[in-house]
């Protein structure tokens, strides 16, 4: 099986969010980047998992600058074979998935998997502009997959339950929480990666169709209000006649 | 130009989130002085579907083929009737189905797509939509650059307003395309008469501060007697004490209901992730430090066993009485 997975760089989860530049640009100071977990605790996982059973390879792709190495390189300790970097600037969904159909589209992949959504932008959308671009099947938001011969059987989570669909390979899916456990990189893995090929390769043309103009965070919270736990019956008349929520 | 809306539907019903999106879709129609289309999938009745006339729905053209696990049959309908009617901004509500058809028509139609809208649009020079960004930590303002914009709007973040329009369903005949996916089973979870947690106004919710499964009868009661959901943080949907269902946060489901309240849990980020959009939110911990307590409206420093038991009684009586 010739498997794509594509790999997001993200901050981590507990970083602080601060803007710069009058609010339109992410401030990247102190914050540590890590891979986007979907796309590495899920789609890489269980793409390497497939890999182990079936054969084949894993490649990963990232659209982005060399500021997204280190992340790669992780990608590559944890056990994908080999890795494209497409050097420009991940402008918005479009224009990565634009990047990522190009590079897919002649190399007969048998899975092309993405995470369910970045935690940055919390798009949702790359797998789904993929499949879309490169006219396959969509799987959309997947947390179990299996494969046999060239049928791929998938689990989606679903308002009050669970589909479990059936599709034909080539297909296109994006991962969630559930698909495979993570796997923490070792020593021989960080050592193997160095060794790995991280092509890096120019931006086919493609354009974003969006554009964030500015950011802005919450209002801040006003204190919280505490009733004395002895009184705690007073809630229930607060949140009716003061909050009026019930 | 006109504006074009996906009503969702799941088991033949027209979902609550339709309406807020044909509302939301009816606002712009009528701030750009412009037409409402509506499109739906599946067998919803046209009695159903008529209902959403009351937010303002015109046309509504019903593909009853297509259900929700073939986004791409979706996509090439949806695109189909976007170009019959000359739809320049698209609505989804970008619940489960929203994020599996809206990104195909993003290709197909090359429209650009910004997901996660909390707020009304924009349309006064162009397109220009508010969309949540790094887990509900932040906002950012974006601007459509393209022809036709699709807005993926939250669930539950605007609401529906009620607009008189004057509904008529057609069939929208279009060329579907081939099915490529098979739906081979569903699994239903037993939601014990619940409203889905999306869908859910009040939640009650619990975490590891409640020690054991055990323990979630009064969890339960509590909810109940309000008319709640439950929910509860990942380790405990981790550690089975609930089903995965119920587990909210950054890997689990994003929720916006009116009140949440959060009993036995810490207030990691990646948890307030799913739920610091909820209007009211109440605390009750035994750790005054817990980091819930800044994200909350109403806390109880206390221990969850001593007071659940009180709410409960206190939300019995004001429920005999209203
Ligand atoms: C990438 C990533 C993603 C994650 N995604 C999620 C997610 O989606 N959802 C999620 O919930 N978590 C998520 N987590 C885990 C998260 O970081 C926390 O570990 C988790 O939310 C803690 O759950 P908890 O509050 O139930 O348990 P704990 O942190 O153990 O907190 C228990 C709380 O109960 C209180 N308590 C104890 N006894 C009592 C009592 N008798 N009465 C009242 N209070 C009491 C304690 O003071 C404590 O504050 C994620 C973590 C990572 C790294
Ligand atoms: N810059 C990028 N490079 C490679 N893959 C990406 C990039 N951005 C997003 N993806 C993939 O697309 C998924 C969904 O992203 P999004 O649509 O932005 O929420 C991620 O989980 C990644 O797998």
């Amino acid at each position: 099986m010739k498997i794509l997975v594509a790999i997001s760089k993200a901050p981590d989860t507990t970083s602080k969010i601060s803007f710069t530049d009058g609010d339109t640009k992410f401030n990247e100071a102190g914050v540590q980047f890590i891979v986007n977990p979907y796309d590495e605790w899920y789609a890489l996982v269980r793409a390497l998992e497939l890999k182990e059973a079936n054969g084949g390879s894993v490649t990963t792709i990232t659209v982005g600058g060399a500021d997204a190495d280190p992340i790669i390189r992780k990608a590559l300790a944890i056990g994908a074979d080999n890795a494209v970097r497409v050097d420009a600037t991940p402008s918005d969904a479009y224009f990565v998935a634009s990047q990522i159909s190009e590079y897919a589209k002649d190399k007969e992949y048998d899975l092309v998997m993405t995470g369910k959504e970045t935690i940055d932008y919390n798009g949702s959308q790359v797998g789904g502009l993929v499949a879309g671009m490169l006219d396959l099947p969509y799987l959309p938001n997947i947390s179990k997959l299996d494969v046999a011969g060239t049928t791929a059987t998938a689990e989606r989570e679903i308002q009050g339950g669970e589909e479990v669909l059936e599709t034909q390979l080539p297909l296109v899916l994006s991962a969630s929480k559930g698909m495979a456990e993570q796997r923490i990189p070792n020593m021989r893995g960080i050592m193997a990666a160095r060794a790995k090929k991280l092509e890096v390769i120019p931006a086919a043309s493609g354009e974003a169709l969006t554009e964030i103009i500015d950011y802005s965070l919450p209002p801040a919270k006003s204190a919280v209000k505490l009733i004395d736990p002895e009184n705690a019956a007073d809630l229930i008349e607060l949140l009716h006649s003061e909050a009026k929520v019930i | 130009m006109s504006v074009l809306v996906l009503a969702g539907t799941a088991e033949n019903k027209v979902l609550k989130s339709a309406f807020e999106a044909v509302s939301y879709g009816a606002k712009i129609a009528s701030d750009a002085g412009t037409d409402l289309h509506v499109i739906a999938f599946g067998g919803a009745s046209s009695e159903d579907l008529m209902g959403l006339g009351t937010y303002g729905a015109n046309a509504i053209f019903v593909e009853k083929s297509i259900n929700n696990t073939q986004p791409f049959q979706m996509a090439n309908a949806m695109t189909e009737i976007a170009g019959k009617v000359g739809a320049t901004i698209i609505v989804v509500s970008y619940d489960e189905t929203g994020k599996a058809v809206a990104p195909i028509v993003s290709a197909k139609m090359k429209a650009g797509l910004v997901a996660g809208v909390v707020d009304f649009a924009d349309v006064s020079n162009g397109v220009i939509v508010k969309k949540s960004v790094f887990s509900g930590k932040a906002f950012a303002r974006v601007k459509f650059n393209s022809e036709v914009a699709i807005i993926g709007l939250t669930p539950n973040s605007v609401g529906a307003k009620e607009m008189a329009g004057s509904p008529e369903v057609k069939d929208a005949n279009t060329t579907m395309g081939d099915a490529r996916i098979t739906l081979k089973e569903t699994k239903k979870e037993d939601l014990g008469g619940q409203v889905p947690l999306p869908e859910a106004e009040l939640v009650v919710s619990a975490g590891r501060g409640l020690k054991g499964p055990e323990n979630w009868g009064m969890i339960e009661e509590l909810a109940s007697i309000l008319g709640a959901t439950t929910a509860c943080s990942r380790p405990v949907s981790d550690l089975d004490w609930r089903p995965h269902h119920e587990h909210v946060g950054q890997t689990g489901l994003a929720i916006r209901p009116n009140l949440y309240i959060a009993i036995g849990i810490s207030g990691a980020i990646q948890h307030l992730a799913g739920v610091n959009a909820s209007k009211v939110i109440v605390v009750i911990n035994t750790d005054p430090e817990a980091p819930f307590f800044k994200a909350a409206d109403y806390g109880i420093v206390g221990d969850a066993f001593e007071v659940v038991p009180k709410l409960i009684e206190a939300a019995k009586a004001f429920k005999a009485n209203n």
